[in-house]
């Protein structure tokens, strides 16, 4: 059908690409500490891009396809998208990516559920106050993308993932805890998450609270990740860079960011869900360094924005979905690690924050580099150790000045909802505001 | 379809099943600079199966039509695994409806051609603009036919069109770099956004006007909301609170949203009304085959509702109010929200900022979240208040505190009620789902500002 589809399209358009994706998966939600119910997902797309005059066109069909339809559609569009300026790339070398498992594509209903459910009894045998809700989901699916070029490649890929989210209530007080794992390859026992649950309930026991001002915060990969990751990503982005859009922009070569930093984006890890062999226009994938030693020597590009960049594809063209467009964007941040341990690291504060998450970040001004939020799970570091939980208490800063000055870097890497592996990293001068005095 | 999906129904074994199919097209078409960065058609076809056996549910989604039968056995085997906590749902007599809602020009019979030509207009409006870099304008409708059936005798058929774009002027000064934006919707009306040529300007001209603009100093103030925000507001910090499926199972949250509580002052009423006609929040009926209600969440400052589905209305015995939808076949109805405001009261924007010595008036909805019990908003747009007068024009703003206390300290509700429509509402990986909330102008007397 792909190849009708192609057929089809090339009677109107000068180049084309179809691009298939199948998947199969099932979930386990769970709700109040239990089973809440089972799903499964059966899915099936295709979207066809297309150039025609110099122009692009996409259209895309979940569901039933009728190919002169979906042709149809795409010309229409085509006839004032936005003004093709890449070449699709023919047939070519693709690294192996290790990112399938059978044991995945025929894990057990109830496999699944125990997972789930061994996370949930620990936490709540520790605290039986704790009301867990989450979600673990086991699936497979193929994606295949040929074009006029000649490119015809497919590959298959796995995922097995679990996040947990516990919540205590006292009056109108909340306590929020909560990790996740995943991996395309089979894993039994989620007990990483379990002890990184408990760990954060040991540390929100005590209450504590914090003067306005300007402090050092330690943020744990998860709080990287809920800061630090999506300014980032928007400064590394090709689309931004090549709009000079991005404070980065013009900037490669510089060295902006403390020597200590090292960032790159990598979609060739065994065993993650954001790896393939290629991306979604058929680039093949390659580690990308972002940041060495501090320097700018990096971004991220797909084959339309390295054209307008006068450069080459970084293989960093994604869809959010199937039916979504091809743009540049990340696939897996990977900051790599330090010497410093936490302990070393609280032990170095006289006085500032702990962050492990936050609400309402991402509101800033992200192009800018702004992060900030309430901090919705954080705690009070006194003299080296932690002393209880703040709350309403919300950070501010810049991305590229609190990475830019001196920071320390944790030797404590994990991945952190997926797409991002980091360490802990201690920040200088942030900004702390403080209600005070709410209920 | 209708004889396939009750076929599909027949001899399933469970206490209950629901099939929903759905059919949509939509239209996208966003704008980078000067430039129309994307255009796509998206047609997709699908459907999903619930089934519920001894209180446990399962959920099958597909796009592959013939796997229907075979999806109503595969949900009601699903529904085995989490069976045990014993649930019968409201009895009901069963409706059988069809229901199209269609503007005078729905986005379905606009040519693509003419989307375009009119977003150009608005695309060149802000790139002409001074100190103007970049544009961004995201616009995206969609023509939806959902039909449902159920085991229980119900069939609802109902096309539903929506419309949304959002408008953003980026300035920039050097290093400097700001932003303003509006977000706007209908019920899939073409012309109901066919004259926004002021608003676009307005839209360049803030961006530009923020690169003078000085910086609040972070602190506690008296804040005057507009109704735009203040819908916003009780949107996200109440309306989420009211939703059953969030505290059914929860014995401190039910106890929390006890009905009879006092959440504010008397002169505080919220209400959900999915009846209101030609809003994006409104519906004939929910996605479980409920007729769309309204129900009134707080009246005179006391908790006097919630929002359910059939399931929560059933475990918490109390009458099911029609929220329980769904973004589309791929997701289970969720209790959610529909068309959400605070009722006007008698104060005049002007006599509300009379009294203020010093304060914030914050504008328009940049983007918000809640925890339950901390929420924080930024606002598009601010001023300083300084003696019962509007000073000069602020960096974006964040609002941030505890849903509750600052619910009480709503020390006046305005007599300018207005409805949003722009954006949509995110729960539990769904998103984005059309709703409208609204509020009059309303003042708060202490709460956190910060820059940001």
């Amino acid at each position: 059908m792909m190849e009708r589809i192609l057929e089809l399209a090339l009677r109107e358009a000068q180049q084309a690409e179809v691009y298939e994706a199948l998947s199969e998966s099932t979930m386990a939600h769970f709700e109040a500490n239990r089973l809440k119910q089972v799903e499964s997902r059966q899915s099936s797309s295709v979207a066809l891009r297309l150039v025609r005059d110099g122009r692009i066109g996409f259209a895309s069909a979940g569901g039933a396809v009728d190919p002169a339809e979906l042709v149809r559609m795409a010309v229409e569009t085509s006839s004032f998208g936005a003004s093709a300026r890449m070449v699709f790339p023919g047939a070519q070398v693709f690294p192996d990516v290790l990112i399938y498992d059978g044991g995945v594509a025929a894990i057990e209903t109830d496999t699944l559920i125990n997972i789930g459910a061994r996370v949930i009894e620990k936490v709540t045998a520790r605290d039986n106050d704790l009301q867990c809700e989450g979600m673990v989901s086991a699936g497979a699916g193929r994606v295949r993308i040929i074009n006029s070029a000649g490119l015809d490649t497919s590959y298959r890929k796995t995922n097995l993932g679990l996040f947990m989210e516990g919540i205590r209530v006292n009056g109108t007080d909340m306590l929020f805890v909560g990790d996740s794992m995943s991996s395309t390859n089979l894993f039994i026992d989620a007990d990483p998450v379990a002890a990184t649950m408990l760990m954060q309930l040991e540390r929100a026991s005590r209450s504590a609270t914090i003067d306005t001002g300007t402090y050092p915060v330690l943020f744990t990969p998860h709080g990287v990740g809920a800061a630090l990751l999506m300014p980032l990503a928007v400064a590394f982005n090709g689309k931004n860079v090549v709009d000079r859009a991005s404070r980065l922009a013009g900037r490669q070569g510089e060295r902006l960011f403390d020597s200590c930093l090292n960032l790159r984006d990598d979609a060739t890890i065994a065993g993650r869900s954001t790896s393939s062999p290629c991306d979604a226009e058929g680039s093949p994938s390659r580690p990308i360094s972002l940041v060495d030693k501090g320097t700018v020597c990096g971004f991220l590009f797909d084959l339309q924005t390295a054209v307008d960049a006068g450069t080459e594809s970084t293989g960093s063209g994604h869809r959010v979905d199937a039916r979504s467009q091809i743009r540049p964007g990340m696939s897996a941040f990977v900051l790599e690690p330090g010497q410093a341990t936490f302990a070393e690291m609280l032990s170095s504060m006289d006085e500032g924050l702990v962050v492990e998450e936050l609400i309402g970040a991402g509101q800033g001004n992200l192009l800018a580099g702004d992060f900030g939020g309430n901090v919705l799970l954080g705690y009070k570091v006194e003299k080296g150790e932690i002393v209880g939980r703040v709350k309403d208490t919300m950070i501010a800063g810049n991305v590229m000045e609190a990475l830019g000055r001196t920071v320390v870097v944790g030797a404590d890497s994990r991945w952190v909802g997926g797409g991002l592996r980091t360490p802990s990293i201690l920040c200088g001068g942030v900004s702390v505001s403080s209600g005070g005095g709410e209920a | 379809m209708r004889d396939r999906l009750s076929a599909a129904l027949r001899n399933n074994g469970a206490d209950y099943v629901d099939i929903r199919f759905e059919e949509r097209t939509s239209t996208r078409i966003t704008y980078r600079g000067s430039q129309l960065e994307e255009a796509s058609l998206v047609s997709d076809r699908g459907g999903c199966v619930r089934a519920l056996v001894s209180g446990g549910w399962g959920f099958v989604s597909f796009n592959d039509v013939d796997a229907m039968a075979d999806s109503v056995r595969r949900a009601v085997d699903a529904a085995r695994y989490s069976s045990g906590q014993a649930l019968s749902l409201p009895t009901r007599a069963p409706v059988d409806a069809s229901v199209t809602s269609m503007p005078k020009k729905s986005v379905g019979h606009v040519a693509l051609s003419e989307k375009k030509r009119l977003l150009d207009e608005y695309n060149d409006i802000v790139m002409s603009s001074p100190r103007i870099l970049s544009s961004q304008i995201m616009y995206g409708d969609a023509v939806r036919t959902v039909r449902y059936a159920s085991s229980d005798g119900s069939y609802v058929e109902q096309q539903v069109p929506d419309l949304s774009v959002r408008f953003a002027a980026i300035a920039r000064n050097g290093d400097e770099v700001q932003q303003a934006g509006v977000s706007l919707g209908s019920v899939g009306d073409f012309a109901s956004i066919e004259a926004l040529h002021d608003e676009v300007r307005d839209v360049a001209r803030r961006a530009a006007a923020l690169l003078d603009a000085g910086t609040v100093k972070g602190g506690e103030y008296t804040v005057v909301l507009d109704p735009v925000l203040a819908g916003v507001f009780t949107h996200e910090a109440f309306g989420h609170l009211s939703e059953a499926d969030l505290v059914y199972h929860n014995h401190q949250l039910t106890e929390l949203m006890t009905l009879g509580r006092r959440f504010g002052g008397r002169h505080l009423h919220i209400v959900d009304d999915a009846t209101l006609p030609s809003l994006r929040g409104s519906y004939a009926y929910d996605d479980e085959g409920t007729p769309g209600q309204r129900t009134y969440l707080i009246r005179d400052g006391v908790l006097v509702g919630r929002l359910h589905s059939r399931e929560t209305a059933s475990r918490m015995t109390e009458p099911s109010s029609g929220n329980a939808r769904a973004i589309g076949y791929r997701h289970s109805p969720i209790v959610r929200m529909s068309n959400t405001y605070i009722e006007p009261g008698d104060v005049s924007l002007a006599d509300m900022l009379a009294d203020v010595e010093e304060g914030v008036y914050v504008k328009d909805w940049y983007g918000g979240q809640t925890s339950l019990e901390m929420f924080t908003f930024s606002a598009g747009e601010a001023y300083m208040i300084r003696n019962g007068r509007l000073e000069e024009m602020l960096r974006p703003v964040v609002l941030t505190g505890n849903v509750f206390t600052t619910l009480e300290r709503i020390d006046a509700v305005g007599n300018d009620l207005d409805m949003n429509q722009g954006g949509g509402c995110g729960k539990n990986g769904q998103s984005p789902l059309p709703v409208s909330n609204g509020s009059p102008h309303i003042r708060i007397s202490r709460c956190v500002v910060g820059g940001r």
